[in-house]
């Protein structure tokens, strides 16, 4: 199955939009399974859940909402950002994932109960984060709305990759690179490198120093 | 439907209920209807030939006070003569009030004095007891030690600071989390400001100001002043004057926007018009007053204060806020003035006049001679700068040179020396200046200036007398004068239009703020290298501790919306800490009262700072260390948090493996290692083909 979410324009709610993908290309159909209305703020981003039994939606005042993929109920809903979600990231094992919001804030959630677990505080709308699939590490990603930009710093490569560690929720380090706002990022499943991508039309793909890979706080090392 | 209301009681249990406390606290004083009425006493007594000559005298003579409703004069029926009083009904309250004001104590003719009064307060007078009540006396409360923050075992400062709607105070903790003192969320609807002295933080409202101190941070005083819009505080913390678009009226009907408060008691002791001059830019358009603030300024110990009007000097004596002598300073054509900032003497000049030559004068206060004058020649504009000791007054003179360009010197008066002498120093004629900053009690002054596309800065030091004449024959000459201001250094300032002096000297920041991009040099002038180079985009505003240690540079919210937060340096220029803080407006550093300690103990302590240095950093290094062990605490206990909770999820994944390998058709968790077949593949493929027959 696959998911797909449209906007609430020309008179439409925003709605998520459940099809069958079938193995076979002759039995594919153009018909869905089941659609989801959604009323309020319409849906920013959606993503399955574990095990295709529910569905996660981020909403443009900052919602996240749970939905029942089965019957279509929402089971959950819980309103911790205070705007647009823009990205939002599941943990390898799905249990919990991270969003990315126009607030300047990037927070963790964990997926059962929607309990904010951490949050990192910016001072830019945060277009995108990951989580790290083999580091205590998540990156954040975003800057200015473009229309803003010639307000911020006009050096080049003020946009930045912000990494965070993740327990302590302290800013590691950066790496520069787009001079425009980065929309989206991403680990490599190995954790080895990340994609980035952004409004100056440039996909970077970065790959980390070994020394990445064995820095670790005091803290981490005692017992 | 609602249940009907049953208050259980009946007519007479009703009226046996005592509601007099409530009526007692709602109690309206209903007006009398009088206040329009006066009593003119001391009226001659008239038979009926002079009595209407008499009442059109009076009529005429308080008709001009207000609108007159009412003549009532009574007369005796024994004697038919008037009783010697009589009563004016007015159109308006106001009127009333402008006869008793008035009228009260006008000589009618040798004989008559009249006596004017409100009909209502001879009601209240007549009906006081005459008894004698002795006022109750208040338990005595005792007030909180207002400069209990110096006594800090750390000797930190604090500095407030202004984040949305929040105000905070802060003891600075160098590089680290500075501990917050107290805070308080719209605590003023404009900015916050400290008094020269540090003990008290002022916060405006509506209604006025308020002023807050001691360790409670409780209100030790409230100046009502409707919508103040700024203020300013004397030197010594004794008086407060306030500005605001809405004036006070007074019973003459003026308008006077302007009021001196007295701090300790909270009396309002004076209050000011604008002066009409500033009151004609209004045009009739808008309320655009132009506003020259601080309007009034102080003498540097409280005593006097003054302010400029067209063509003369007005200097008030405080406490009372009387003009001195009764007199202003007559000083035709005066265009700006200042006070030395350590003695009572008044400095200001004035342009060229018909004959006379444009002229800075200082003079002494309260007595009116003149210390020193200096007559100048096809001036332009000046510009007065005191140093801060009042050791020096420089003046920068802009002249005409020829008929397109202008050239400036500056003059300097030598204030501690035997009839001021006065320095004088021409500038390049291609260099112009900007700004002009003196060393905080130094001899040394910094001049910001532009020379084609390049923006300068010299440092200059005024040389004494006797080092330049030292070994010359005779007197001193026009060179040795010019020596008297000795140019330092000339650095080069690109990006820089502030130049921002310790205030224990030696010490300076050249800084672009604002309109520039916030580009940052550390400069000792002692020994006059440049110790650091640093920048804070965007950066608003440069303030210096009032120890001279640290230096922060902010951006303002209220300048520029984006990346607002500050950056706390030393004073050499290293970074001791970045904060980011959304919305912030201001940060400004508590300042301390001048030392207590004579010159001899401040030297003796310089003396043996290597002594005290060993103690303090020991202090040091047990604080950070305290610090760090926090943090570390705290972050162990986050990790073990962490791998808690990652645990727990794992585990719950691992339980769903079952159902997982189901959907997905296969254990997405297995990883096929050392399966990879390569496979190599040759591919041909013709590019070209020719055919050519070699012949034999």
């Amino acid at each position: 199955m696959a998911l797909y979410v449209t906007d609430a324009t020309m008179g439409q709610p925003s709605t998520i939009w459940i099809v069958p993908v079938e193995e076979d290309l002759e039995n594919q159909t153009d018909e869905f399974i089941r659609k989801i209305v959604i009323t309020g703020p319409k849906a920013t981003v959606a993503s399955w859940g574990d095990l295709n039994k529910t569905i996660y939606t981020g909403h443009e005042d900052g919602t996240i909402t749970i939905w029942d993929a089965e019957t279509g109920e929402k089971i959950k809903s819980v309103k911790s950002h205070t705007e647009s979600i823009s990205d939002m990231q599941w943990s390898k094992d799905f249990g919990y994932f991270i969003t990315a919001s126009k607030d300047q804030t990037s927070k963790i959630f964990d997926g059962k109960t929607l309990k904010v677990m951490k949050t990192y505080t910016t001072e830019r709308p945060v277009n995108s984060a990951s989580l790290s699939p083999i580091r205590p590490h998540i990156m954040l990603g975003g800057g200015q709305e473009a229309m803003n930009v010639t307000t911020t710093g006009a050096k080049q490569g003020k946009f930045e990759v912000r990494f965070f560690h993740l327990p302590f929720e302290e800013e590691i380090g950066r790496v520069k690179g787009h001079f425009g706002p980065i929309n989206t990022l991403a680990f490599h499943p190995d954790g080895r490198s990340f994609a980035s991508g952004g409004e100056d039309g440039f996909v970077r793909l970065h790959h980390f120093d070994e020394d990445y890979f064995t820095f670790k706080y005091e803290e981490e090392t005692l017992e | 439907m609602p249940p009907a209301l049953d208050t259980h009681l009946d007519e007479d249990e009703l009226a046996e209920i005592d509601f007099s406390d409530i009526e007692e606290r709602y109690r309206v004083d209903l007006p009398t209807g009088f206040d329009t009425v006066v009593v003119v006493d001391n009226v001659p007594v008239v038979g009926d030939a002079k009595r209407e000559k008499l009442l059109t005298m009076i009529r005429k003579m308080f008709s001009n006070m207000g609108a007159i409703k009412d003549l009532h004069m009574p007369t005796d029926p024994k004697t038919g003569e008037s009783k010697g009083f009589l009563f004016i009904d007015f159109e308006t309250p106001e009127g009333a009030a402008m006869a008793v004001r008035h009228g009260n104590g006008t000589r009618l003719d040798k004989r008559h004095v009249l006596a004017v009064n409100r009909f209502d307060d001879i009601e209240t007078y007549t009906s006081v007891s005459d008894e004698y009540q002795e006022p109750e006396e208040e338990p005595f409360v005792e007030k909180e030690y207002m400069k209990s923050w110096l006594g800090d075992p750390r000797a930190r400062d604090q500095w407030v600071m202004m984040k949305g709607e929040d105000v905070s105070i802060y003891w600075n903790n160098k590089g680290e989390q500075p501990d917050l003192v107290h805070s308080r969320s719209n605590w003023s609807d404009m900015y916050v400001s400290w008094s020269p002295k540090g003990t008290y933080l002022a916060t405006f409202h509506k209604q006025g100001i308020v002023l807050w101190g001691g360790p409670s941070w409780s209100k030790i005083v409230r100046f009502p002043h409707t919508n103040v819009k700024l203020i300013d505080f004397s030197p010594n913390e004794k008086y407060l004057t306030t500005w605001s678009h809405e004036p006070f009226v007074t019973p003459e009907g003026e308008h006077h926007h302007i009021a001196i408060w007295d701090i300790v008691t909270g009396r309002k002791l004076r209050t000011f018009p604008l002066e009409s001059s500033a009151l004609g830019q209004q045009d009739g358009k808008q309320n655009t007053v132009k506003i020259d603030w601080p309007m009034f300024k102080w003498s540097h110990d409280d005593k006097y204060v003054a302010r400029m009007l067209p063509d003369m000097i007005s200097v008030y004596e405080t406490p009372g806020m009387g003009l001195l002598d009764k007199k202003s300073f007559k000083i035709p054509g005066v265009k700006s003035f200042a006070w030395s900032p350590s003695d009572h003497i008044l400095s200001y000049w004035t342009p060229e006049s018909g004959n006379i030559p444009a002229r800075v004068t200082l003079t002494q206060v309260p007595s009116r001679n003149t210390v020193r004058t200096k007559n100048l020649f096809n001036v332009i504009d000046c510009k007065l700068y005191w140093q801060s000791a009042g050791d020096y007054l420089l003046v920068r003179v802009e002249r005409v040179k020829t008929k397109k360009s202008t050239m400036t010197n500056f003059e300097v008066f030598r204030m501690r020396e035997k009839d001021v002498p006065v320095d004088v120093s021409e500038i390049d004629s291609n260099i112009e200046v900007t700004n002009i900053f003196w060393e905080p009690a130094g001899p040394r002054f910094a001049v910001l200036a532009q020379e084609g596309q390049k923006i300068l800065c010299n440092f200059y030091q005024m040389v004494t007398a006797k080092d330049t004449t030292a070994g010359k024959k005779g007197g001193p000459s026009a060179t040795d004068l010019a020596q008297g201001v000795k140019l330092l250094k000339s650095v080069d300032a690109k990006g820089t239009n502030q130049v921002i002096w310790s205030p224990k000297g030696r010490f300076c920041v050249l800084a672009g703020v604002r309109a520039f991009q916030g580009e940052l040099q550390f400069w000792d002038v002692d020994e006059l290298i440049l110790m650091n180079t640093g920048e804070h985009y965007m950066c608003t505003d440069v303030e210096w501790d009032p120890t001279g240690r640290y230096v922060t540079t902010s951006v303002s919210w209220w300048r520029v919306q984006s990346d607002t937060g500050f950056i706390m340096w030393t004073f050499t220029g290293q970074v001791l800490a970045k904060q980011s803080v959304p919305f912030f407006k201001q940060l400004l550093w508590r300042p301390r009262p001048p030392i207590l300690l004579s010159p001899e103990k401040q030297k003796q302590i310089r003396k043996n700072l290597k002594e005290y240095s060993k103690q303090f950093e020991e202090e040091d290094a047990a604080q950070t260390k305290a610090v760090s062990r926090e943090v570390l605490e705290k972050r162990v206990r986050l990790w073990k948090e962490w791998n808690e909770y990652v645990a727990r999820v794992r585990d719950d994944y691992e339980r769903a493996k079952d159902l997982r390998t189901d959907i997905w058709g296969f254990d997405p968790e297995e990883v096929d290692e050392g399966e990879v077949e390569g496979v190599e593949e040759w591919v041909e493929e013709i590019i070209e083909e020719t055919e050519e027959i070699v012949e034999d």
